[in-house]
Parts: structure tokens; sequence; C-alpha cells
């Protein structure tokens, strides 16, 4: 039952480091060095997963990042857990735990194989076209269903415990991949002066020539893998390069902006790791990019091409030469070029069973001939027309190719095997080049899209450049990075390569067969088992584009984004439409070119690095008063504070009688501070508000409204004049930074001319707001050499003033209709300063009340808030707000707008106010408002924008956005809401003390 | 990810930089003698140009200083930078 498939000749394992591992929650044991292919493959596993849709037993086919078949989840439950992680490609460590995934209750017996049975009638585009109706039963029932049947692993469900982390570089070279091209590239690179770094995304260098032990393939009469190690060992210190193993290349953007995931320690055991750092996100920058990220092989696509035991034979060749596994005791090769019979070589010399398929008619290269010398039996012009076994391929039946190709002749052979090893030539790798913006161009000759025109400073080398063989290789590679980095030499420049093989191929994207197509399954991508006969039948019912049947098909949309399959589908494409592969096109590469973690894209802006908290001097103080916050933008703003057991409602209610009967006090830091400086201020200020400002004289304020060039209401504050040239502008908390940048884009580029200079003081000053009828009282007791009278200091009026030896400035406005000052003081006195308000105002009864009081109380004075009841569609007109647009000004920024024939409708949505018929009932903010509820389709005449239940007049009141609403004062309207509909009707909006008062009591 | 030359701080990240829509649109002298469809002119239309277009951009993250560049917008490739107020080097 066990049997071991390894020899232990290979040199490129730990073998004294014997590893322990559980697979389905069996015990195995592998290597240091291997990954959890390699060591399931040496216990004889070879029953990996199911396939996403038909649920068919699935194998470990590749051993790379293009694998489509072997996905597992590593880990347990909980928050270490990870799905989708690629066998051939995790290392193991000691107590690593992995599962199949897609299947249920085992990957052995799987009761979602019952679709394979089904599939003639689960065909591409099945979903579509059959959950379309009836409608209603989309949300109950298909959704539901087709969600508890999809999906492959499982996500965790907790917060991920590890480290990740973003890291720049800069670099003169950046070389893309550790194989023999990489390599020579990154020696010359940095012989001659380049700050260079190489990144390979395996755990060593040397790519597959590290284990060519072939005397076919030589360089300067050594072998060559001998070679190459001699000169990995060399580069490995030098002193302009920096090597970094474990790291793929996720994306390539313009500029040579690139990003690479460093792994750090998903090699190691759960002790290893603790408190260190799992990935890292490398954000590169380099002068020059050297793409070296090679080729895969392709499958090749026949009936039942998808069985476990079916391989790549390259694959197979590292397994048995790298890993020392034997994928299989008698194994077959199947393919349509020379390199296969690498593999054949390999396995035949370690006394391994191997036999070859070739649909070619011969080859005349060295390599064929010692295949045949070696006593390799051959199948010249065969093809695979069907395979056997169910967890694992048993079998294979050949048939004879007709002279064109086309057709198969003769009778059935059967072969008995317990591996299939494909081979359809070579893809180069140019996802990064494309993604940089390169143009590809087809290679007839042998099917290939190769790199053509880059958009920045780029080559690509080897084979992901469309060399295949070594000669060809090291020539280029060489006569390209001298061409590229501008050498006359290089040390290689004398390297002497021998390399036989026959470079033609002989390509069928679809192989034939004895049966019709409709009675085969040659699937084309493995992962989302999309089949040859899918794409036909894409192209029937109309789909011409290559981006159109691949969403409709699902080929290429897996998570190994159809590295394996997108070259047949195009092909199969091209010869069903008739259209040349070159003029097909590809579909389009994006980022990431393998997965990425969410933990390495967010790296530390997680929990409180999110985002940036921004917290007032008295934060302290709210906090220990219990206060509830409110997130304004990054502001953390004091909401309420309930006493005992308070509700918010009850706190508010509280906070909003106090300050209108006695005393409260807001926490008003958080208004955005713009001091203005300059000859021109005062012109400044008459273009950017709507009203006049040439006459504020020094030491008053005034409200300002300011628009958007196209009327609309921007921003509002008040403003003050601290000298002849200067004033203090106020924004609103959550405007600040755009009114600042605003503003800044008007001098800069319409009036440069204006001597005007904008600082942001935000930040520097701390406000503490004192409102209601003892405002006066308490402002006496902390500045007892300022007289508070009206005609001393008026309202709209500032006053320097110290408070023990600081100084202050005081301004006299209000936003709650009370008798109110606003003091401003250096941010770090802010606490102190509000401290000395609540002590003076003891005596008072004085309130600290939070944002949710300060809206109630404007609300209760109709002042609006910018953002709440307006929403970018608001004209100061239609707040009837008419009185701050001057007339006599000849320009403000937005003023030509309030004039054009939309914003001059006279039924425009206007700010009204609304009460309810039942004083107690309030509206819901947000809420829709109608006039008549039976005429289909309702007409929306508006919605609430503000609600509240007023204290102080013991009754609901809301501010209302309302169609015409100036002119349907006292009209009756309804608000229909979930369970009801309320009565409401159209009042004036400014709902108390609209004398004002107050101001002056 | 461009690299933008700011004609005040030089090479950065264009990650320092926001942009700002088309340029050299002058704000008229005197609105108030436009017609509707000409303000509307000057307010709402925008080029949106694959191939060649001429930008403003902000170092919203640096000098906070507003520019004009040359961008080609199929590729990102920048071929000139130059401040307000200059006339765009002539191609």
């Amino acid at each position: 039952m066990s049997e071991n498939f390894r020899s232990l000749e290979t040199k490129f394992l730990d073998k004294t480091n014997r590893i322990s591992f559980k697979y389905n929650g069996k015990k195995y044991y592998g290597y240091k060095g291997d990954t959890l292919a390699s060591a399931l493959l040496s216990n004889g596993v070879h029953l990996i997963g199911r396939s996403f849709k038909y649920h068919r037993p699935r194998g470990i086919m590749t051993c790379g990042s293009e694998e489509p078949n072997a996905i597992v989840q590593i880990g347990g439950s909980g928050s270490f857990t990870e799905p989708n992680v690629r066998a051939t490609e995790q290392e193991i460590y000691e107590g690593l735990e992995a599962s199949s995934q897609n299947c249920w209750p085992s990957v052995e017996f799987d009761v979602g194989g019952i679709n394979n049975f089904i599939s003639p009638v689960i065909p591409a585009g099945f979903y579509y076209k059959t959950f379309m109706w009836p409608k209603k039963l989309w949300y109950s029932l298909y959704e539901p269903a087709i969600r508890l049947s999809a999906g492959l692993g499982k996500s965790p469900t907790q917060p991920d415990p590890e480290l990740y982390d973003h890291n720049h570089l800069h670099c003169d070279v950046l070389v893309v991949g550790g194989g023999i091209s990489g390599i020579i590239a990154a020696s010359i690179s940095s012989d001659n002066g380049n700050n260079t770094v190489l990144i390979e995304d395996k755990n060593s260098l040397g790519g597959s020539t590290i284990f060519q032990d072939d005397e076919n393939f030589k360089i300067n009469d050594e072998k060559s893998s001998v070679w190459l190690n001699n000169q990995i060992k060399k580069i490995k210190n030098k002193k302009n390069l920096t090597i970094k193993y474990r790291t793929s290349l996720a994306a390539y953007h313009s500029y040579n902006y690139l990003l690479a995931r460093e792994n750090l320690t998903d090699h190691k055991s759960l002790n290893e790791r603790s408190n260190k750092l799992r990935q890292r996100l490398w954000k590169i920058r380099a002068k020059k990019v050297i793409l070296a990220t090679g080729a895969i092989e392709r499958p090749l696509i026949f009936n039942n091409n998808d069985r476990p035991g079916v391989m790549l034979a390259s694959s197979v060749k590292k397994y048995i030469d790298y890993f020392g596994v034997r994928c299989g005791n008698k194994n077959i090769i199947f393919t349509n070029n020379d390199s296969a019979y690498e593999t054949a070589i390999s396995l035949n010399k370690k006394g391994i069973n191997v036999s070859i398929v070739d649909i070619r008619n011969n080859s005349s290269s060295m390599l064929v001939k010692n295949a045949k010398d070696a006593g390799i039996k051959i199948y010249w012009n065969h093809t695979v027309v069907n395979t056997k076994g169910y967890r694992r391929i048993k079998s294979i039946e050949i048939m004879k190719m007709s002279e064109d190709g086309t057709n198969v002749i003769g009778s059935k052979l059967n072969l008995v095997c317990d591996n299939l090893s494909i081979s359809g030539g070579w893809t180069p790798m140019v996802h990064l080049f494309t993604q940089s913006g390169g143009k590809l161009k087809f290679r007839d000759s042998d099917q290939v899209f190769i790199p053509n025109t880059a958009t920045s400073d780029q080559i690509s080398i080897g084979s992901c450049n469309g060399d295949f063989e070594l000669d060809d290789i090291i020539k280029n590679t060489i006569s390209d990075c001298k061409n590229f980095l501008s050498l006359s030499s290089t040390d290689f420049d004398l390297l002497k390569v021998n390399c036989s093989k026959q470079k033609e191929s002989k390509n069928i994207w679809l192989l034939p067969n004895d049966k019709p197509l409709g009675k085969t399954k040659p699937f084309l991508d493995f992962q989302n088992d999309s089949t040859a006969k899918d794409i036909k039948l894409a192209m029937r019912e109309g789909f011409r584009s290559i981006e159109h049947v691949k969403r409709y098909t699902t080929t290429g949309m897996g998570t190994d984004q159809g590295k394996l399959a997108n070259m047949h589908a195009l092909g199969i494409i091209s010869e069903t439409a008739g259209v040349k592969m070159g003029s097909l096109g590809t579909t389009t590469f994006r980022p990431p070119y393998t997965p990425l973690t969410f933990g390495t894209i967010v790296g530390r802006n997680v929990g409180t690095f999110f985002d940036i908290t921004r917290k007032t001097p008295m934060h302290d103080w709210h906090e220990s008063h219990k206060a509830k916050f409110e997130n304004v933008g990054q502001w953390k703003r004091a909401w309420y504070y309930p006493k005992e057991n308070e509700s918010m409602y009850q706190a508010v209610q509280r906070e909003s009688k106090a300050a209108r009967e006695s005393a409260g006090i807001l926490d008003a830091s958080t208004l955005g501070k713009i001091d203005i400086k300059g000859t021109d201020a005062s012109e400044f200020l008459n273009r950017v508000y709507t009203n006049a400002w040439s006459k504020l004289g020094i030491g008053k304020c005034r409200y300002g409204l300011m628009l958007n060039e196209d009327g609309m209401v921007y921003d509002d504050g008040v403003t003050t004049r601290l000298s002849e040239n200067n004033y203090l502008m106020t924004t609103t908390t959550g405007g600040a930074a755009n009114v600042l940048s605003k503003l800044e884009d008007y001098l800069q580029t319409e009036w440069p001319e204006l001597d005007v200079w904008l600082t942001s003081v935000t930040d520097h000053y701390a406000t503490a707001s004192v409102c209601g009828p003892n405002s006066k009282n308490i402002l006496k007791k902390l500045f007892p050499s300022i007289e508070f009278n009206d005609v001393n200091f008026p309202h709209m009026s500032f006053k320097n003033a110290e408070l023990d030896g600081i100084n202050c400035r005081i301004m006299r406005i209000s936003f709650t209709g009370e008798h109110s000052y606003e003091i401003n003081i250096e941010s770090k006195y802010g606490k102190s300063l509000w401290e000395k308000c609540m002590d003076a105002g003891k005596e008072f009864n004085i309130t600290p009340y939070g944002t949710e009081t300060m809206h109630l109380l404007r609300a209760e004075k109709g002042f609006i808030i910018v953002g709440q009841d307006t929403d970018g569609t608001m004209t100061p007109i239609d707040l009837q707000m008419d009185w701050i647009v001057s007339k006599k000004k000849y320009d403000f920024i937005g003023k030509r707008s309030l004039y054009r024939s939309d914003t001059m409708r006279e039924d425009r949505k206007q700010l009204v106010g609304l009460l309810t018929d039942n004083p107690n009932e309030i509206l819901e903010e947000g809420a829709q408002i109608v006039l008549d509820e039976k005429k289909q389709p309702i007409e929306m005449l508006g919605h609430v924008t503000s609600s509240y239940f007023s204290p102080n007049l013991n009754k609901s009141i809301a501010l209302a956005v309302v169609k015409n609403g100036k002119k349907l004062k006292g009209q009756k309207l309804l608000v229909p809401m979930k369970d009801k509909t309320i009565n409401v009707t159209v009042s004036d909006f400014i709902f108390f003390d609209s004398k004002n008062e107050r101001l002056n009591a | 990810m461009f690299i933008i030359t700011c004609p005040f701080c030089g090479e950065r990240d264009q990650s320092e930089f926001s942009a700002g829509g088309e340029a050299h649109i002058v704000r008229p002298k005197q609105p108030t003698e436009l017609s509707d469809d000409e303000w509307a002119d000057f307010l709402f239309m925008r080029k949106n140009i694959k191939g060649v277009q001429f930008e403003r951009w902000n170092h919203a993250h640096g000098c906070r200083k507003w520019f004009n560049v040359i961008r080609d917008t199929s590729n990102d490739k920048i071929h000139a930078v130059y401040k307000m107020g200059e006339k765009p080097p002539v191609k």
C-alpha cells in the first residue's frame, strides 16, 4: 500500500531533515525542500481534489504557479487556515496540515461527482440560461442553492493574526527570474557597476537547467547543470547584487514600477513564525528591468486529458531529477516536440519503464536518437483518443493519425500506464511584459506570442522571449544584455554551447478523435472545467471576441488565470472562426500574476493604522466624562455625554434644555481654520463668498456662504477680520481640506495677481464655544478686564484677550441662536481652557454638549448644515438664503450659474420646515415626502434632511427639501413609512426665536 | 504609477500628486456677459482624449503648487511639464 516513490539520489533536498505533515488527516513524511506536491507524490498520493463544476477527480499536474488542479486548504480551522494554496508551491514544514477542497464527504468519494454524469445537460452558459425565470425564485431558491454548491476553499472565520509589511526598493536593474538567463543577466549587470536586484519565486536559483543532467547539453564542455551551479556560487558573492528568494512578481506597472511579494515564513512551522513578518510587499522602482520569467509547458487537448496521473512532461522531469520522486512506475509520454524526450531519457536512465507517443512522423535530433538507442518504444504519428481510470489513470487508447492530422485511422491500441506525461510545446510567460503596456507579436513557426514593443526601459530574455533551446537562450541573452546595458563585451562572450534538439514541433490545438466532439471531454481549463466543446458551443451561439468567449465559458477565469488554458482556447477559436491567431490577439493579462493575500495588500494598514484618527486637545476630558464619540471625517467629535443610564435621546434633550436655559459648552476645535493674509485679502473674500466683504470693520465677524462654480452651496462659516490685511476663515469640519485646496487653486491659477497667502491653522487652535443666557457671566469671570456689554463687545465681533497670561481670541458668534462666545487658544492650552470654563460655569450649571445637541439647537433656529441639508444640488436661493447673495458684486465664484435657466426655475427643491400633525411623532431623516399616495407612480416631492424632538418647543420639528416648497407653506403633505403614513404640514423653517432676541439676551 | 517632475520640487512619485483635469480653460473675466450656452461650455465641457492631453496637476502632498503637464493618456508618457501661466512648449 505505502510504496515509496522516492529515490534519494537527488542533491537538492536536505535528506537529514525528515518532516512529517498531515494531508486529509493522514500522516505522511517528506524532506526539507519538498513542496507539498512532491511530498505527496513520493507517498504515491495523486488524487488531490475535485474539479469545480463536474467534481471530477483531479491530481497534481505541474510543479509551479501554473497549477490548475492541486489547490488545497492549508492549516486546520481558525485564523491560520488559508484556501486555494497551490500544493506545487507550498513548501512543507513540520506539522503542516493540508486538506482537499470542493469535495464532500471526502475526496475519495464525493457526492458532487454526480455532476460529471449529468454534464451533457450542464454546458457552458447553463447557469445564465437556466436560472432566468421565474425571476422571483432567484433570491429565495436559485442563488442560495448555487452559493451552497459553489466555491473552492473555506476562508478563515477569525482575524488574521499574522504580520505583513510594505517596503520600497530602488535599483538600477531588476532581474525577474533566477533561471539560466536571469543568472547570466544579473551577473553581467552587477559586474558592470549596476546596483542589481534578482528576484526568484522559488527557494533556490537555477530554473530547469540546474537539474539538466544530460551529455547533449553542455556549456564550455561541462554539463549545463554543473556550469550553472558554478555561476550561482559566483553571483552569491557579488557586491552589487541582492538576491531575493521566495519572491514572486505580482504586477508590472508603467514607469518600471513593480510589486513583488516576498514570502518570509510560509515555509516555516507555526512555532518558528510567531511574531515574525509573514509576507512583505516590495514596491520596486527600477531604472531598467530584465524579464527572465521563463515559459510553461502546454498540455495537449484530447479526450479525458484530466485524470489524476496526467501531468506535464517537464514537471515529471523536475519531480524525478530535482525532488527524486517518480510519478509512476509505468510511464507514457505523449508529445508533439523534442523536449519531452529529455523526460523520457531521464526516466529510462533511472530504470523506470517509459514509452513515447508522438504525433509527429519522426525527428532527427541527437536527443531522439539517444531515446531510440536506449530502447524506448516510440509510437510515431499516433494520438491518444481516450484515457481510463477514475481516481488515477490506468490505461490509454491510442490511434494512428491521418496524413493531414485531422482524423484518426486504423484500430485502437490499448496501453497500460499509471502516468501520462504530456507536452504540447511551450508558452512564453509574457504576462508581466504585457502588464507594463508591451505589445506582443505572434510567431507562426511555433505558434507563440512573444514580446514585441515595450513602453518602458526593459527587455525580455530567455524562454519568456521565445528562445526555448539552450544555445539560443545563452547567445541571445548575452547579446541582448550587452545592447540593453550598453556594454562592448562581457565575461560570457566566448561561451561554447552544445545543444541537440530539433526545434520544430507539430502543433494541433485539438487532437482528432474517433468519436464526435460531443461525446468526448477534452479539457482546456482544468480548474474551471471548460472543454473544447464549450468553446465551440460559444462560437455557435455567436460569440466571436476572445474576451466574450472567455467570460461565457469561464475559460481562464480560475485562480490560475488560465496559464495553461488560454493558448488552446485561442487556437480553437482561430481554427473554428478561420481567423489568424496573430490578429485574434490575447485576453488581457491583469495583475496579480499569482494571487496575493489580503494581508500583503494592506500591510500595516489595519486596525488603528487603517486611517488617521484626529483628536482635539480636549479629547481626554471628553473621554473621562463618558462622552460618546462621532466620526466626522477623520475627527473624533464628542457626540453626547450620557449621565448614568441616560439614552442618547434623553442626554440630548437634557443638554439642549440646559444650553438654552443657563449655559452650555461645545468643543468646536475641529472646525476648519484658514489664516488669510495679504493686501488683497478683502478682494479675495469678495470673490469666493456670495456676500460683500469690503466694508467689514477690523474686529468684526461675518457669516459667509461659498458656492461652487456651478452655483451650488459648497461650504459656509464665519470669517473674522483680525487686522487690516489679516482674516481668520472658519470652514465646516469635513470641508476644511477641500476648501483650502479650492482656494489655493483659484489663487494660483485664476487670480495670480492677488497678493493673498493662505495657511491652514485648524490644528493650531483649540476652540471652546460657551453659549446660553449665562455665557456672559462665565466669560466675565474668566476675563475680568473685558467689558462684556453689547456696546463694547457686540454680537459678530472679536477681541484679543489673555487668560492667565496666554493669548486668546474671543469671537461673539452663535450657531445656537443663544448669546454665545467662541474662545480660541493655542492647542496645547485647549484642555486647560476647557477646564477653566467648566470651573467658572459651575455655579451656572454649565453643561457640556456634543454634536447631536448642536445639531438640534441649530435646527430649532433653521440654520443649515452643509452636507446634511444640502447635497450639491442646492443653490442659496433654494435654501431661501437670498439675503446673503450680493446683487451688487460684479462677480463671485458661482454667480453666473445662479442665472442659468435651470437654477432660476421656480419649482426646484427648496428648504422648508415640516411639522408633524402629531407633535410627538419624530420623522426619519431621509424619509420621502409625497402629496398623493394613491397616484401611480407616486410622485416624490422631496425628503426630510434634519429631524428632532425639540425640548424647548416641546414638539417635533424637521427640515426638508420639497419641490416648489417656497409656495407650499401651510400645505398638508404625507410621509409614507413602512408601517404607517405620517401627516405633516409645511411650515417656516425657523422654529425658535425668529426675531433673534436671545442673541443679545 | 508614473513619475512626475514637479517644476518646483523635481522627480516625485505620482502618489504625491492629484490630477486637476484639462488645462488652459480660462475662467471668463466677465461671466455675466456670456450666454447660457457659452457659460455651460466653460463650466461642463471637457476633453477626454486618448492620446496627448494638456492637464493640470497639483503637488498635493508636496509643495501644493499647481502646474501643467502634457501627457499621453494611452501610455502615460509625459512629454512636458511647465508652470502655470507659461505657454506650453510647442510641439
